[in-house]
């Protein structure tokens, strides 16, 4: 018969109707899956009893295989097993180029923007073999639940952007699954403590995972989680303190210039061992192989792991430091500190982490599972097994979005840490006059100038009735979906045309550039507004010349003596001179006065001639009413 | 009669009452759904009403309503795998077919 669960007092739990959910953290180096039964959140194991998937695909021209029976081929068939795939997912082909030194296997960089890793069963995106690991997920979940999963929580780092997230969400539906929403890594280890049943608090989110370190700043605020700050390294993890522990008992066994592949993967993989074991003992041997054959074994204890590990630690506690600086916040602001990542099981990191923050942080929760875990949580709660009022956990926008305007201004419409689903409208007018089409640039990002953000999507609203410039009303509404995904809609409002875009974004960015972008935004605030001043005054010149220059062309024979004349052409020269010069603002600003000064009087002459002539024939409530 | 426990599902339901942090005992019943007439439930129990019912076995109490109480009569709940999946099953000597699922039953 059906097994049975222990559910919460009033949920529904008619037969067939139960809602099966779970939380996956899809992770660089190894992923999980969880659910919460009996009331109880946990994550599932395989067949073995193995509760992390690696994240590792490997494709045979006829079978594809995930995880542990795919790692296994790294050593033999490296260009056919796909790991880290994460740092990939989302991206262009153009960033993915920088990174193809690092990973083993081949990328086609063609005429498509999305990437494609050559395999022997092949091309594969970073899309595709992310849904592969899923699957297997999925699969694990429904064979422990007996029944299809009706949805799940899939956490993304807090820095993920819309395409990343995007990417994320059509490998989850390539693999068949409902995504209820994503939520962000470090929201979900808050979670998994409870902390979000907490009252205001601020809370770090400290993870060392194997190959990457991210420290998130959180706060939550009447149910509503907001990422204040995030940093990290990409490139540092517990893998580097193997590395550290290898070097060490390399050149106590006089092996420093070893290059063999294999005795090299050896060593590492004691150092590891020796590491972990250094988790529980006070010191531990670590055994090296000569290539005459002879052992080297080296006795490491605790306190030389520490002074091993001590440069990481530092780069952490640096990064720490920035973040907090980031977030304007001193270490004692801090209320709550929470671990995730394996590399956190170090008591060495532990007590570096007490020290740097001054609590002891949450660690009770297996540091590998706590992330799946808190998405199991959140999953149940989305699915609707909760009959209780249980506060729902928003989510924020990590970037601002706003729209390109003239002179390559960002106007923002939806500013980060928006908590979403968000939707914000604003009024836009058309530039010149005749104008029957407007162009939309959709960025993302904190600065004021488009070029120093993300491009996310371009697109055109064509059939704007030609009006003079600035009497058309187009209003583009932003609307920011549970899952921070985008859709931009463009209205005319007279006529109605409308264009609208789901933002199939252009990839472009890496890790350490999102890092970057949030960064950069404060550091670079003066900068940005110069150059906003600078690029308004160039704008507006440009609007006045062009402006002058019809109409000395149409009617300057018509109202202007020659001397009137030659005032005005030498003040607009001056302008485009000052224009051109495109340095200070101050100048140009000056330069067009003098200009509008110059041409006040012919302005006034075309201006009254031609509302007579407009007006001649016709009575003034049809222009209101055109109006 | 009355309605028992195995060892294993008493274990479980413990454990989870333990994490829970609240829960007075199990409440078990039916519901009239399903493909097959009935469905069984199993809730945790935070109230007891003054109509219900209640068993003791293994330190755990089951609490059943009395319209529940006539289907459950000297049933044993117990605890079980079946491959990666587990849960509680109940083993009723007043079934008399259930739908293919096994999700519910008719007496």
């Amino acid at each position: 018969m059906a097994l049975l669960q222990i559910t919460e007092p009033g949920a529904d739990s008619a037969p067939h109707r139960r809602h099966l959910a779970a939380g996956i953290d899809l992770g660089t180096t190894h992923s999980l899956v969880a659910t919460v039964r009996s009331g109880v959140a946990d994550t599932l194991p395989d067949e073995q009893g193995r509760h992390i998937l690696p994240s590792v695909v490997h494709y045979a021209p006829d079978a594809v295989s995930v995880g542990h029976a795919a790692a296994e081929h790294a050593a033999d068939d490296p260009h056919n097993t796909i790991a880290s795939v994460k740092r990939l997912i989302g991206r262009g082909a153009a960033d993915v180029a920088t990174l193809s030194g690092e990973l083993p296997f081949r990328l086609k960089t063609g005429d498509s923007s999305v990437p494609r890793i050559e395999t022997a069963a092949g091309d594969k995106t970073a899309v595709e073999v992310s849904a592969d690991i899923l699957n297997t997920l999925r699969e694990r979940a429904e064979a422990t639940l007996g029944d299809e999963l009706e949805g799940v929580v899939i956490t993304v780092p807090a820095y993920f952007d819309d395409p990343q997230r995007q990417a994320t969400r059509d490998a989850a539906q390539l693999a068949g699954l409902n995504v209820l929403r994503l939520i962000s890594e470090p929201t979900a280890a808050a979670v998994a403590y409870g902390l979000d049943q907490g009252e205001e608090s601020t809370i770090a989110v400290y993870d060392l995972g194997g190959g990457t370190f991210d420290i998130s700043i959180l706060q939550l605020r009447r149910g509503v989680f907001e990422v204040l700050a995030t940093g990290g390294d990409s490139a540092l993890g517990g893998d580097d303190i193997d590395r550290a522990i290898a070097d060490w008992v390399l050149n106590q066994a006089g092996m420093t210039g070893e290059t063999d592949p294999q005795r090299l993967r050896r060593v590492l993989l004691a150092a590891r061992e020796a590491k972990e074991a250094l988790t529980d003992a006070e010191n531990t041997r670590v055994d090296v192989a000569r290539a005459d054959g002879s052992i080297h074994a080296a006795e490491l204890d605790r306190a030389t792991l520490v002074e091993l590990a001590r440069p990481l630690l530092d780069r952490t506690m640096a990064a720490c430091r920035q973040v907090l600086e980031d977030a304007d916040l001193a270490p004692n602001a801090i209320d709550e500190v929470v671990l995730v990542g394996g590399s956190t099981r170090m008591p060495a990191v532990r007590e570096a982490v007490e020290q740097f923050f001054g609590r002891a942080p949450h660690a009770g929760i297996d540091p590998d599972r706590v992330v799946a875990i808190g998405a199991a949580q959140q999953a149940d709660i989305l699915a609707g097994n909760k009959p209780d009022t249980e506060l729902l956990l928003l989510d924020v926008i990590p970037l601002s979005l706003g729209l390109e305007t003239m002179g390559g201004l960002v106007e923002f419409i939806i500013p980060r840490n928006t908590t979403i689903p968000a939707t914000r409208a604003q009024d836009f007018t058309t530039f010149k006059d005749g104008q029957t089409a407007m162009s939309l640039h959709v960025v993302q990002g904190e600065r004021d100038v488009v070029d120093a953000n993300r491009s996310l999507a371009r697109f055109t609203l064509s059939g704007i009735p030609p009006m003079v410039a600035g009497a058309a009303r187009i209003r583009v509404t932003f609307q920011v979906d549970a899952d921070g995904l985008l859709n931009v809609t463009a209205r005319e409002q007279t006529q109605g045309v409308e264009a609208h875009i789901e933002v199939k974004p252009s990839y472009g960015l890496t890790d350490s550039e999102i890092e970057q972008m949030l960064r950069d935004s404060a550091s670079s605030a003066r900068e940005d507004m110069e150059a906003r001043r600078l690029r308004e005054e160039q704008v507006e010149a440009d609007r006045v010349l062009e402006a002058l220059d019809a109409a000395l062309e149409t009617d300057g024979d018509r109202y202007l003596e020659a001397e009137e004349r030659q005032t005005i052409e030498q003040a607009r020269d001056a302008l485009r001179a000052e224009r051109e010069k495109g340095a200070d603002p101050d100048a140009i600003e000056a330069a067009r006065k003098r200009v509008e000064q110059a041409s006040e009087a012919f302005v006034a002459r075309r201006m009254n001639d031609s509302i007579r002539r407009a007006l001649a024939g016709h009575n003034v409530s049809e222009y209101d009413a055109g109006n | 009669m009355a309605i028992t426990l195995t060892e294993p599902a008493a274990e479980r339901i413990h454990s989870f009452l333990a994490q829970r942090g609240k829960g007075v005992g199990v409440r078990l019943g039916v519901r009239t759904t399903g493909c097959s007439g009935m469905a069984y439930v199993v809730e945790f129990a935070d109230d007891i009403e003054d109509t219900d019912t209640v068993f003791e076995d293994r330190g755990v109490k089951l609490v059943v309503n009395p319209k529940s109480l006539v289907y459950l009569d000297g049933t044993e709940l117990d605890f079980g795998k079946e491959g990666l999946n587990e849960g509680f099953k109940f083993n009723n000597p007043n079934e008399k077919a259930r739908c293919g699922c096994g999700e519910s039953f008719s007496i």
